[in-house]
């Protein structure tokens, strides 16, 4: 049976729930981002679109709303992103040469420490999602049970899919340093970008057009559109901007998604079969 | 024991490995047999570690061929990986697990079926005595218990060579000869050992066959017996109540080289090897009619062996 990547998330997971402290934190954080952030911009931000500019048959979304979607993805970002640091750590530990010199493929190292990580990402987008909801994000606004469940999997796939594709680049760039002060350079230095050119917390159609091209390149974008297709519906208005997507618009943005995810896989899969470790 | 050690295990022809300048080892060839404790014994930075990553795999081979039990380490690493077992020279433990997990987390690795992994899991926390420590993380155990650890999660998986490196490098007195008996008891179990050391005790109280290395190059290798005896010249030392006969008779001995009197006796150098040449002296000396009071022999020890074969000391 080829289920050792399951030894790797376990234990994986194990160190996730003892640590008190990371736990609470990676499970709070978010949460108060979505409050403070959300509840400061929702007053000034929701002016831009009254609802009675809503065009006809658009449902009307305030600002706490359209941003939540923007922060469950920005959190699994930055979850993703520092989610192989506990290969790096084994790495500087020594641990690692334990599983190295293991009969185990050392594509079960990869793929048991990205499960992980999605798994950490999709418990802290649930809790984003419950908290958000008691706060007054309306997502899911008069679904049936049915619709409830197929909306929850949809994000979760999307989630899913783009956790794993920011897990393998993290597992890469882990792999390739020496130090945790070098992959928090990187990380630090990748994510901002993508942050900001994304249409994670404002719209991104206002933007310049080389800036409209690099947010056609951002993943983050993609899971954007996927969670709020899924969570606030296919055709919304907000900030003053007219959102329509198609069922063609969701499934492209899952396929770039899943392309996204699959080159990090090849460039990690790389990685990991050259990788010494002494 | 002869029968035992008839089939190869671990053969190294001409293994060389460099990083960048540094020749770490240089064009080594040995073969280690089934059931054997061999070992390699040199000084800091001899490549003894080196030598060990490249016969684990950890390390790509860059020159030579080794084969580990019956496998090539370059082209089927996977089957070498799950013959072997290895402790390495630093601690691998991670801090934030118990010793149980510990286990359990190797057992799974090398795919365990689980009632056995379990069961063995058991065996081996009682054979390290670990019993009251297994549910305790591993950041609160002493430096000996850590080590007991990581020597039982190697065994755990019944390798067919188990490596040791430095197995009791900081360890007090009493826990290394703790250590010590696991390895011998789990050598007569059939584990061949692969031990490196840069403690002459260690070395001489184990092995079967002794490597000492030094820049790369094994220099001597031999039981510790023969390292030492080629050095030539055991020494007898004899109190007898009559050392003008005694003397008279020796000299007429192939075996002996010389003979001199010494502070309370006579002092007798051989040209063959002592252990089996003191019998066959006291023989010819009772037959001789002549009363021995005393006799002693002194044989070079590992450390002279070093220094004759390194010219330093091995602390150097
Ligand atoms: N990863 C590495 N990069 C560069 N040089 C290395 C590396 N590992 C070992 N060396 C060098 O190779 C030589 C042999 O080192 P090795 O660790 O094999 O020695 P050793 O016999 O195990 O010594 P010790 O008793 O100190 O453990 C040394 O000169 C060392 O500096
Ligand atoms: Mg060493």
């Amino acid at each position: 049976m080829a289920l050792e990547f399951l030894t790797v998330y376990w234990r994986d997971m194990l160190r996730f729930f003892r640590f008190r402290a990371l736990l609470f934190s990676s499970l709070v954080q978010p949460a108060l981002w979505m409050a403070f952030f959300g509840v400061a911009f929702t007053g000034t931000i929701s002016q831009l679109g009254a609802p009675a500019s809503a065009p006809p048959g658009a449902l009307y979304v305030p600002y706490l709303t359209f941003m939540a979607a923007g922060i469950m993805a920005l959190t699994t970002l930055f979850t993703s992103l520092f989610g192989g640091i506990s290969l790096l750590f084994d790495k500087l530990w020594g641990l690692m040469r334990e599983i190295l010199a293991s009969p185990m493929p050392r594509t079960h190292i990869l793929i048991g420490i990205s499960l992980s990580g999605m798994t950490k990402s999709f418990i802290q987008v649930m809790i984003i999602m419950l908290f958000g909801i008691v706060i007054g994000v309306r997502f899911f606004v008069g679904a049936s049970l049915l619709h409830l469940a197929v909306s929850i999997l949809g994000i979760l796939l999307f989630v899913g899919v783009f956790s794993l594709g920011f897990l393998f680049m993290s597992a890469t760039i882990s792999m390739r340093m020496e130090s945790p002060e070098s992959l928090q350079a990187v990380i630090t230095l990748l994510s901002l970008p993508l942050f900001f050119v994304s249409n994670a917390l404002y719209p991104a159609e206002a933007f310049p057009p080389f800036l409209r091209v690099a947010t056609a390149a951002n993943p983050l974008t993609y899971v954007v559109t996927g969670i709020r297709y899924f969570a606030i519906g296919p055709d919304f208005y907000a900030l003053g901007g007219h959102y329509i997507y198609s069922l063609m618009d969701v499934g492209s943005a899952l396929l770039a998604l899943v392309i996204f995810a699959l080159v990090m896989f090849v460039v990690a899969y790389w990685t990991f079969e050259k990788a010494v470790v002494t | 024991m002869e029968s035992l050690l008839s089939e190869p295990i671990i053969e190294v022809r001409d293994l060389s490995h460099s990083f960048g300048d540094v020749v770490a080892v240089d064009s080594i060839s040995f073969t280690v047999m089934r059931g054997e404790i061999f070992s390699f014994l040199g000084p800091n930075g001899a490549g003894k570690s080196t030598t060990i990553n490249v016969l684990t795999t950890l390390l790509p081979i860059q020159k030579g061929e080794v084969r580990i039990a019956g496998h090539d380490v370059a082209t089927e690493p996977a089957l070498v990986r799950k013959a072997i077992g290895i402790v390495f020279q630093e601690e691998t433990l991670d801090r934030d697990l118990t010793v149980w997990e510990i286990l359990e987390f190797h057992g799974r690795l090398y795919s365990m079926p689980r009632d056995e992994r379990r069961a063995r899991i058991d065996e081996m926390i009682r054979l390290v005595e670990l019993e009251k420590k297994r549910d305790v993380l591993i950041k609160h155990l002493s430096g000996g218990m850590k080590r007991r650890l990581e020597i039982a999660r190697g065994l755990m998986t019944r390798p067919e060579v188990l490596y040791l490196d430095e197995p009791t490098l900081g360890l007090d007195p009493q826990s290394r000869l703790r250590v010590w008996d696991y390895i011998r008891q789990v050598n007569r179990e059939g584990t061949t050992i692969f031990l490196t050391t840069h403690y002459m005790d260690e070395a001489d109280s184990l092995s079967d066959r002794i490597n000492i290395i030094d820049h790369g190059k094994i220099i001597a290798s031999g039981t510790s017996d023969e390292l030492k005896n080629a050095l030539g010249e055991d020494m007898i030392y004899l109190e007898t109540d009559d050392d003008a006969k005694t003397t008279g008779i020796l000299r007429s001995l192939p075996e002996v080289k010389d003979v001199k009197p010494s502070f309370k006796g006579l002092s007798v150098t051989l040209n063959k090897e002592g252990t089996k040449t003191l019998p066959v002296i006291l023989d010819r000396l009772k037959e001789g009619g002549i009363a021995i009071r005393s006799a002693n022999l002194k044989k070079p020890t590992l450390d002279d062996v070093f220094v004759h074969f390194t010219g330093r000391e091995i602390r150097g």
